[in-house]
């Protein structure tokens, strides 16, 4: 930060009373702010809070019912992305639209309006790279990419349009530390040269790091603007959500391991073609009573060692898995459900979840096993409500009965009710991945909690994620699963975040690129 | 001026709603095309649509043309569920009329009760060989069912031809190519005496009782619904997908082998060249007139019923070709496919011209 934003200049992006609403939901409510030129600014707000909508009517994806957008001054109306990108709006989205079999550079070709011809665009990428020292290899197909790599072709994208303001949409969620450091020096750059940015996002110590202002959404409408790096995590994150956070509580003495319950030795798995990844000589246990944490990027076997564990792929080899002593890999998932191990995918809608289905059909899918709601081949229809009515409201799902469609709750809501759905069933050992992710502050609490109080009941759990704040803090140990291959677990209590950063992006990060010095 | 609008929930209303909407625009289509070429457009759909509803002489008809739609709409839609697309029941069809004729003509000198039962069981039984290949070459090798349950249809006719003109031709059939009439132990019982009205007609409608309280009751029937919409989940639950796609074909092929055998000892009462009249296929527009529910298809049966027995009216009185039937079923399955899209998306006036 050389010098401070020009404080007579107009703003770059100035939002007066805008106000939006959907069938049956107002997603934004007389909402304003300004942005000046340079600036970094936050747009803070739990899953709900109205971002989405807010930033969709910033780049022209949908029109606001009532208010007004001035850009530089001057009043403007945005009718789609390319009129925005025609303003000099660009845009990062948290999920890239990619093609994983093109080059970086046909990728970023078939994203631009205009047509340039390939050896004058790829002179001009290889200006930007270097301009900002991103390293990245044009030539490359995407499928051999890290995830930090990729979003980097979405940057270099959105900058070859010379922009004015820059939408960064929850960028850091999927990045190692060392990679999330890297982005913001990019990002602090970008701004530095006069562009400003929009940075969406929900963790706190980020935005203290990066943002000079922030505006926090609850509900739809503005609850507060502040300057993020004076004012407390603690307190953005109550303005947040509108209430006092809740502190983990954690049972005295806890800590203290049991018998082995769930043992995985030796496990390997090719991945499925054309882009998973091979699971190679997997090794762990997890005790009675202890969170076991398994870190990684996403990508790198992950969702192999999920659908390994919970006997959605087949091992081939009985004891490669063990529930509490008994070689359970041959059996199915409705038979290790039985068994009492349950898991939790990473993807709710179509996977941990029929959408089309109520929840209390819901229910049927993955209790049936544990809870007798289907002894004789025959769906009791009154235990399945009466179960899914206790997981609505023992986990606080907002929905007006066992009978509404999963598809239609929002993914924080369908995610408590899928692990309530698990943890309701008292599985001897639950593996979840994600447990979190999408989830607001409050309600991931909550969930961290009860898992917490189900390990302290003498359950195993795994928790699979990329989210190593929650990981640090859920954990008793923690390992890392880098390229198929999981490293030795290691007692969170003493643990750098640096040194996990390292396990993560150690191998997988870009060995294939000259580093530059400056890291 | 008007634009769609994703609908929030899918419209309960609409799901009901659409395939009437598709019935209305299908006789106003009718109305005009058959005006347009000269015919009296108003008196054709009338005589298609009305007549056969109001004139009760037609009602054992439509009855009669019901059941075996009914019954093979059944299976189709068990396996439309599961996405499971056969769409060779025709073939199937065939084949259980075949096997049961096959025990027929073993029979033929014999008296009892037990020979219609053994007829009905080879029927079914030869519905299903006919559907385990694609469930095979589908489970084993990834062929679409698609592909090998159409083609397979054709061979059943073939080996009908062949039949019927070669080894089970009748000797004293004065050299027609057909089978020997059945016998009185062979053939379908009345439901009431001098009715046309067969005991297949009261039999599908139980069946698709049973359907119903299967697909919406049993964990088997759920493991059919949820194979269908989301593969992924079904095996995080447990459901072995092969099985599924292995239980629907089969029960969809003898579903469709017994409407055969029944058909063959019903209204035909023995094999010609005849036999196959499309009922396999018109029942896929039943299915989806039905929309894939047990109950729902037992009144798009009488609808695709109706459009048999009238296009026979509309014949006589209007002097309508006869593939005007299928043009109106065609219209109807073409409609019902357009107004699907009702139930997530709305017709929305924009206030705002952008």
């Amino acid at each position: 930060m050389t010098q401070p934003p020009d404080q007579t200049a107009p703003s770059r992006l100035a939002l007066a009373h805008v106000s939006k609403s959907f069938p049956g939901v107002k997603a934004n409510q007389d909402i304003s702010l300004s942005v000046r030129p340079g600036e970094i600014h936050a747009l803070l707000g739990e899953n709900g809070a109205g971002k989405s909508t807010l930033v969709k009517i910033i780049y022209g994806v949908q029109r606001a019912d009532e208010g007004g957008i001035s850009f530089d001054g001057r009043p403007v109306e945005i009718a789609s992305p390319k009129a925005a990108r025609k303003l000099g709006i660009g845009m990062v989205f948290q999920h890239f639209s990619l093609f994983d079999g093109m080059t970086v550079l046909e990728n970023i070709a078939l994203g631009l309006d205009e047509t340039v011809p390939a050896e004058e665009l790829k002179a001009r990428i290889r200006a930007i790279l270097d301009s900002y020292s991103l390293p990245l290899d044009p030539d490359r197909e995407v499928h051999t990419l890290s995830v930090g790599e990729r979003q980097r072709i979405e940057i270099v994208r959105c900058l070859l349009q010379k922009p004015k303001l820059l939408i960064m949409d929850e960028p850091t969620s999927v990045l190692t530390p060392q990679e999330v450091e890297r982005l913001f020096e990019t990002l602090r750059q970008i701004a530095r040269e006069g562009c400003s940015i929009l940075y969406i996002s929900h963790k706190l110590h980020e935005i203290k790091a990066l943002c000079e202002a922030a505006t926090i959404l609850r509900g739809g409408k503005v609850v507060a603007t502040c300057d993020p790096r004076i004012e407390t995590t603690r307190r953005m994150a109550e303005l947040m959500i509108g209430a006092e956070l809740k502190h983990l509580q954690r049972p005295s003495g806890g800590g203290k391991a049991g018998a082995a319950r769930l043992s995985v030795d030796k496990l390997d798995m090719p991945g499925e073609p054309p882009f998973g990844t091979s699971l190679k000589g997997v090794s762990f246990s997890a005790q009675a009573g202890e969170i076991l944490g398994i870190a990684g990027v996403a990508g790198n076997g992950q969702a192999e060692l999920l659908m390994a564990l919970s006997g959605e792929h087949l091992a081939g080899q009985p004891d490669a898995i063990r529930l509490d002593g008994r070689p359970i890999g041959l059996a199915n998932a409705g038979a290790r459900r039985a068994a009492g191990l349950a898991c939790v995918p990473e993807e709710r809608n179509g996977h941990a979840a029929v959408p089309e289905f109520t929840l209390a059909e819901n229910v049927v899918l993955t209790a049936r096993h544990r809870l007798p709601l289907a002894p004789s081949g025959l769906i009791r229809q009154g235990p399945v409500e009466a179960y899914a009515k206790d997981v609505i409201a023992r986990f606080d799902v907002r929905i007006t009965g066992p009978g509404a469609l999963a598809g239609s709750l929002s993914g924080g809501n369908l995610q408590k009710f899928i692990m309530g759905r698990e943890i309701g069933q008292k599985p001897d050992v639950l593996v979840v991945a994600q447990p979190t992710w999408g989830v607001d502050a409050g309600a991931a609490a909550a969930i961290r909690q009860a898992l917490v109080d189900l390990a302290a009941q003498g359950s195993a759990i795994v928790v699979i994620s990329q989210d190593l704040d929650e990981l640090l803090e859920l954990s008793d140990r923690l390992c890392v699963i880098n390229e198929g291959r999981l490293s030795q677990a290691r007692p969170v209590a003493g643990l750098k975040l640096e040194e996990i950063g390292l396990m993560m992006g150690g191998v997988h990060g870009e060995s294939h690129v000259a580093e530059p010095a400056h890291v | 001026m008007f634009e769609w609008r994703r609908r929030r929930e899918p419209s309960k209303a609409m799901l009901y709603l659409s395939p009437l909407i598709a019935i209305g625009l299908t006789m106003l289509t009718g109305m005009l095309v058959f005006g347009a070429i000269g015919y009296d457009g108003l008196r054709a759909v009338t005589a298609i649509f009305v007549t056969p509803l109001i004139e009760p002489q037609r009602w054992a008809d439509l009855g009669v043309k019901a059941a075996p739609l009914i019954m093979i709409a059944l299976g189709l839609a068990i396996g439309f569920r599961a996405n499971v697309w056969n769409i060779g029941a025709e073939g199937q069809y065939v084949m259980g009329a075949i096997a049961g004729t096959g025990v027929a003509l073993l029979t033929h000198d014999m008296t009892g009760w037990w020979i219609l039962p053994a007829m009905a069981l080879a029927g079914i039984a030869g519905g299903a060989a006919w559907a385990a290949l694609p469930a095979l070459l589908k489970v084993r090798l990834q062929v679409s069912e698609i592909l090998t349950s159409l083609m397979l249809t054709y061979v059943a006719v073939q080996f009908l031809y062949y039949l019927v003109r070669g080894p089970w031709k009748d000797p004293d059939g004065f050299n027609f190519p057909q089978t020997k009439m059945f016998s009185t132990s062979q053939t379908l019982p009345a439901v009431a005496e001098g009715s046309l009205v067969h005991v297949g007609v009261p039999l599908a409608v139980v069946l698709a009782l049973v359907a119903w309280f299967v697909l919406s009751k049993t964990v088997a029937g759920y493991a059919v619904r949820v194979v269908g919409r989301a593969p992924a989940a079904a095996r995080h639950g447990g459901f072995d997908a092969n099985r599924v796609t292995w239980s629907v074909l089969l029960a969809g092929g003898g579903l469709a082998g017994l409407a055969g055998l029944l058909e063959a000892a019903g209204p035909f009462g023995q094999l010609t060249p005849q036999f196959p009249v499309g009922y396999g296929f018109t029942a896929i527009i039943v299915a989806f007139l039905g929309r894939l529910s047990p109950v729902g298809i037992v009144f798009a049966a009488l609808v695709l019923a109706v459009t048999y027995v009238g296009g026979e009216i509309a014949q006589s009185t209007v002097r309508l070709p006869s593939a005007a039937t299928g043009m109106f079923q065609a219209l109807l399955l073409f409609f019902l496919l357009a107004t699907d899209v009702l139930v997530r998306w709305r017709l929305a006036f924009r206030a705002r011209p952008a």
